[in-house]
């Protein structure tokens, strides 16, 4: 099995004209990877209604739809976070529990609320009671503010994954850009955040260092917008780890914090 | 056969990274069955003066079949003529300028100087986009980024000049192969490590628009893990001639004539 915890879909009303090809060349990529689970998120409209990072309730509902149907069409490949805006708090916590009910097996954080908000804390109580891990966009080492978005940082992730300590808190994309020494040094002692291997980023050096900070059994193998720096990774760990290690960073490590039958040989 | 044009030896100053030691390069260079590698010294890049990193280097790579020096050479600084003749001379494939980590304007008359002399010596020159993705650069590590107007301006400047730009995206690709005439763009070879695959699929989209003849394969290692170069061709449907192109015809038969 290989599980990628950080998947995303388009739709047809996404500024993506060619929405339809992108989710084909994933699934087609995922194939040849052999990427067995796709775990995916759809963030509203990408743009096109509301911003990508602040998703209006209304895109968040059509997205989420989007995914549940994808789901639907590829029950043995797609599994669904639900994303939500927690700036609406009743419609976060209505839309969690629909789509948990449909199907999904997390929930999907952007940035719409920096990650040490209380707001942010309802919809954690609803992953602790539900179960479901929290993917949670981060920027790694955000040293200022950046426009469209109100991104969190590892050092944030870290402070509300020690309020809500029964809650599994995956930290997006570490090599997304930024500085993910910082980040692996804020997460390092906090047991209830793994790190999503994801993103275009392929220095040298930080699959070690993600290694060194979390240890194996906290490592999820993922993708997000660039598979092949996936696949790198995933090559490049042959060589790091044992075949046996190698296994919880393909799948049970995800296959332990995802519920009981999200993925069907954990 | 494969050949990594976009190699480097020696430490980086802003991040421990391992595996930068020649011995260290080669053990890598096997793992991912790579032939040959065109190796720059990346502790000079940083120095005021760049060329004094290339005994170094020419001493390294004599002692390693694989590899092949790309020497630095500074144009602002006395001596660069005949540090360009000795790269003929220990038969370097290119030689590399960083002109924004040596204070220099990228298209300014130094940078245009030595494109002229490159161009005449038959000698293509190299030159990085950048290092690292600009979100996660260390806050002293201010140099800008290559410009893709420098890139337009420099390979107008000398009807003979042939530029390897490494570490660059599709867009600034398509920037400066569409802003450029079929023959300005047929004397640019761009590397592929910096370029996406699926699902976005712009090595896929650039291969078809801009042609397979223009791509050779680089990977930044250590820098950046080298499985990366090889998992995006590992991801497209080449076929064998066109993934030959990309892995070392296009550099033998393009940029080493």
């Amino acid at each position: 099995m290989l599980i990628d915890v950080h998947a995303h879909f388009y739709h047809d009303r996404t500024p993506r004209a060619d929405w339809r090809e992108r989710n084909a060349s994933r699934l087609a990529a995922g194939e040849r990877i052999g990427v067995t689970h796709h775990v995916a998120s759809i963030l509203g409209s990408w743009g096109l209604r509301s911003p990508i990072y602040f998703p209006s309730p209304r895109d968040l509902e059509y997205g989420n739809d989007a995914l549940l149907a994808l789901q639907r069409q590829h029950p043995d490949r797609v599994r669904g976070y639900v994303t939500v805006n927690p700036n609406y708090t009743t419609h976060a916590c209505a839309e969690i529990a629909r789509c948990l009910g449909a199907g999904m097996v997390g929930i999907k954080l952007a940035a719409s609320r920096r990650a040490t908000d209380r707001l942010l804390d309802p919809i954690c109580e609803l992953a602790r009671q539900r179960g479901v891990p929290v993917l949670h966009h981060v920027w790694q080492h955000r040293r200022r503010d950046w426009p469209g978005q109100e991104a969190s940082d590892g050092a944030e992730l870290v402070a509300l994954a020690a309020r809500h300590p029964d809650v599994r808190f995956i930290l997006a994309h570490i090599g997304g850009g930024g500085d993910w020494q910082h980040s692996l040094a804020a997460l390092r002692t906090t047991a209830n955040v793994c790190v999503d291997l994801s993103g275009s980023g392929v220095d040298g050096g930080m699959l070690e260092a993600c290694l060194e900070a979390a240890g194996v059994e906290r490592l999820l193998w993922g993708t997000d917008l660039t598979m092949d720096t996936g696949w790198a990774k995933l090559r490049y760990l042959a060589h790091l780890l044992t075949p046996a290690q190698l296994e919880l960073v393909k799948w049970k490590n995800a296959a332990r914090i995802f519920p009981r039958g999200a993925f069907p040989a954990d | 056969m494969r050949i990594d044009v976009n190699a480097f030896l020696g430490a980086y100053p802003y991040r421990r990274v391992p595996g930068t030691a020649p011995d260290r390069l080669v053990e890598a260079l096997a793992r991912v069955d790579i032939d040959e590698a065109w190796v720059s010294h990346l502790p000079s890049l940083f120095w005021r003066q760049p060329m004094e990193g290339n005994a170094w280097l020419y001493d390294t790579v004599a002692r390693e079949r694989r590899l092949r020096p790309v020497p630095a050479v500074h144009p602002g600084l006395a001596g660069w003529a005949a540090t360009l003749a000795e790269a003929a001379d220990h038969g370097a494939p290119a030689v590399r300028c960083d002109p924004s980590y040596y204070g220099l304007d990228p298209a300014g008359p130094e940078v245009r100087g030595l494109a002229a002399a490159c161009g005449a010596a038959r000698l293509p020159l190299m030159m990085a986009v950048r290092l690292e993705d600009g979100r996660q650069r260390h806050p002293n590590d201010r140099a800008g980024e290559l410009p893709a107007s420098a890139v337009r301006a420099l390979i107008r400047s000398d009807a003979a000049v042939r530029l390897l730009i490494t570490h660059v995206d599709r867009a600034f690709i398509e920037e400066v192969h569409f802003g450029s005439t079929p023959e300005e763009a047929a004397r640019i070879w761009w590397d592929i490590c910096w370029i996406w695959g699926p699902p976005e699929d712009h090595l896929e989209t650039l291969v078809e628009t801009v042609g397979v003849e223009r791509f050779v394969f680089g990977t930044g290692q250590p820098l950046r893990i080298p499985e990366n170069a090889v998992a995006k061709l590992d991801l497209l449907d080449l076929g064998a001639a066109r993934r030959a192109a990309i892995e070392s015809e296009n550099a033998r038969t393009g940029l080493r004539r």
